[in-house]
């Protein structure tokens, strides 16, 4: 298929449907909008369903609905928006139901501002809401990034029986950049994969009835629940890693990033080969589970010096790679809270000065 | 030996952990009742609370959820959007609906969304031991109105079912008692009128059921009662408010 040209938001809401998604429950927010709005349009002709609900909080509950049926269904939301999400996420954890959910990540705390940021990675990578769980979080690098990773959300949270996100910065939403799209593909609800889902049940069937549930009121009952969840979050961080390597093999520093900041850092990296200074970016695509043992692996060579962490937060991020290196070299920081992006100047004057062992 | 009487296949054999003399038990066995009667056991699907019916799914015997504290409608919206065949019904008490689920059953309402609330009001907070609710009438003693409801303080209790009765999408909006035999009859016609309301896509029902709380209102079952009669009924009238033909 020939490459056409849309916007992030756009892209993501085209990319949903083409794997399988005709259910979609939102709430405008900048700058994010775009996805319910183009949902608005396109459901309808497809026979799928758009509804806007009443608020963050009660979209993600219909999101709980659908996902109980079985049926592929997102939510969409930016920063605020999907604070107020949280308690229906940890209810579909608790219920062990897949959807994927869409947080186009803007300045915070509060109602912060509308420009892109990256404050969001503790609340999606540690959970968010109360209780033990994870989702899967992928972060994009690019409009064509997002697209392929939604029919891989989707096949994920049906996999894993959990909530998967991902999370774009505003840049990613907002910005149009050519992409290709895949083919779209029918999904159909199968009983024999989703036995659990709610399709419908009478005395005497096979199977038992749905029950779509989160409580589990006896201590035993909680703990089985819990530790099956636990199983299934060990068997993700084994096959569900994903990131790039970007720069050279045998550099003296390694940049983590992700997101459009870590595209910065490529034009960073690129800069500083021409003068001579040899840098490797690790890229998370998956923030949860985070790679691990390449930050490890990456760190413990010899010739590294230190690893320098680039984020658009105050250093979230940070801390899961400080766990991965786990003192074998030093781990700087470079980043803004709120939406002030990190310049290509200053990470090539942060990464010289860190190679000549300064501060 | 000839069978009188059969318990309805729309309820499970679990015991109910309800307290004695509460109404949910009847309240539970006219909804099962209906769906059964109507045939849409197949087609059912409920909607659970946060609160005293919290174990719901535990008791009716078709596909069911449990939702978080508030939410049931926004979760039957999804449920009924996915499988718009489906009799989806709510089953929640006033804290859960008239308290931190008011949007949630404003909208599915506004929505005119097909789907069926049965809404317990029983004045108070049941299972978190007997707290203010927004139905605690004035005067009432709670554990967190202990000199009795100010009205100047928080305010007057809320009529849910007038206030629904005013929103277009609401195609079926009734309160019942379960005071006396003639009234429980009267209930489930009412819960009866609601779900066909739904099956025939004409809107959002609801029946509001004034209920007992003998365990944390301090009285015994018929004290209760009692006290129903005297004090609910003439602040939350009973009768139709709504009904599209």
């Amino acid at each position: 298929m020939a490459k056409i040209l849309m916007k992030g938001n756009e892209a993501i809401a085209e990319a949903a449907i083409r794997a399988g998604c005709r259910f979609f429950f939102g709430y405008p927010i900048t700058p994010q909008t775009e996805v319910p709005e183009y949902m608005a349009a396109r459901m309808p002709e497809i026979g799928g369903c758009f509804l806007q609900a009443e608020s963050e909080v009660a979209a993600i509950n219909m999101v709980y609905g659908a996902a109980g049926t079985g049926v592929r269904v997102m939510t969409s939301s930016s920063s605020p928006g999907v604070s107020l999400k949280q308690e229906g996420i940890s209810y579909i954890a608790g219920a062990e139901l897949p959807c994927v959910i869409i947080n186009v990540m803007r300045g915070g705390p509060g109602l912060g501002g509308i420009q892109a940021s990256q404050g969001d990675y503790f609340q999606s990578t540690r959970g968010g809401g109360h209780g033990d769980y994870r989702c899967i979080v992928y972060a994009p690098a690019s409009v064509q990034e997002v697209v392929d990773l939604m029919g891989v959300a989707f096949d994920a949270a049906d996999q894993y029986r959990c909530p998967a996100m991902i999370v774009a910065d505003g840049i990613i939403g907002q910005m149009m950049e050519p992409v290709e799209l895949p083919e779209p593909y029918e999904y159909k609800v199968d009983t024999e994969k989703k036995p659990w889902a709610a399709t419908g049940w009478k005395p005497g069937d096979k199977k038992e009835r749905a029950v779509i549930n989160s409580l589990y009121i006896e201590v035993d009952e909680l703990h089985e629940l819990n530790t099956r969840l636990q199983a299934r979050y060990r068997e993700i961080e084994k096959n569900e890693v994903r990131y790039e390597v970007y720069g050279d093999e045998d550099a003296e520093l390694v940049v983590c990033a992700y997101g459009t900041v870590a595209r910065i850092c490529k034009a960073a990296i690129d800069e500083l080969r021409d003068k001579g200074l040899k840098v490797k970016l690790i890229r998370p695509i998956t923030l949860w589970p985070f790679p691990v043992d390449c930050v490890k692996a990456a760190a413990e060579a010899p010739e590294v010096k230190a690893v320098l962490t680039v984020e658009l937060n105050a250093g979230q991020m940070l801390e899961d790679v400080k766990l991965a290196v786990n003192g074998a070299k030093p781990v700087e920081f470079l980043g803004n809270p709120g939406s002030k992006m990190p310049t290509v100047e200053e990470i090539c004057e942060k990464l010289l000065a860190m190679s000549k062992g300064e501060e | 030996m000839a069978v009188v009487f059969e318990k309805t296949n729309m309820l499970t054999d679990a015991p109910f952990h309800y307290c004695p003399g509460c109404t949910h038990g009847v309240i539970h066995r006219l909804a099962a009742e209906v769906v059964e009667e109507m045939g849409l056991q197949e087609k059912a699907v409920g909607v659970a609370p946060v609160g005293c019916a919290v174990f719901a799914y535990r008791y009716f015997n078709c596909d069911m959820f449990e939702a978080a504290h508030g939410r049931a409608p926004a979760v039957a919206t999804g449920v009924k959007r996915a499988r718009p065949d489906a009799c989806v019904f709510t089953y929640q008490g006033d804290g859960d609906l008239a308290s931190i689920g008011t949007a949630e059953i404003v909208h599915a309402a506004h929505r005119g969304e097909k789907i069926t609330t049965i809404f317990v009001n029983n004045a108070i907070y049941g299972m978190t031991g007997g707290q203010m609710a927004p139905t605690t009438l004035v005067g009432q003693k709670t554990s967190t109105s202990p000199y009795g409801r100010d009205k100047d303080w928080c305010g007057a209790p809320i009529r849910m079912s007038e206030m629904l009765a005013t929103i277009e999408g609401a195609a079926f909006i009734e309160r019942v008692a379960l005071n006396n035999n003639a009234n429980i009859v009267k209930a489930k016609k009412a819960i009866r009128k609601a779900f066909e309301c739904q099956m025939a896509g004409k809107g959002f029902s609801m029946v509001e059921v004034l209920s007992t709380c003998p365990t944390n209102w301090g009285m015994n079952p018929v004290e209760a009662m009692k006290w129903l009669e005297e004090n609910m009924i003439p602040y939350y009238p009973l009768g139709n408010f709504r009904e599209v033909q």
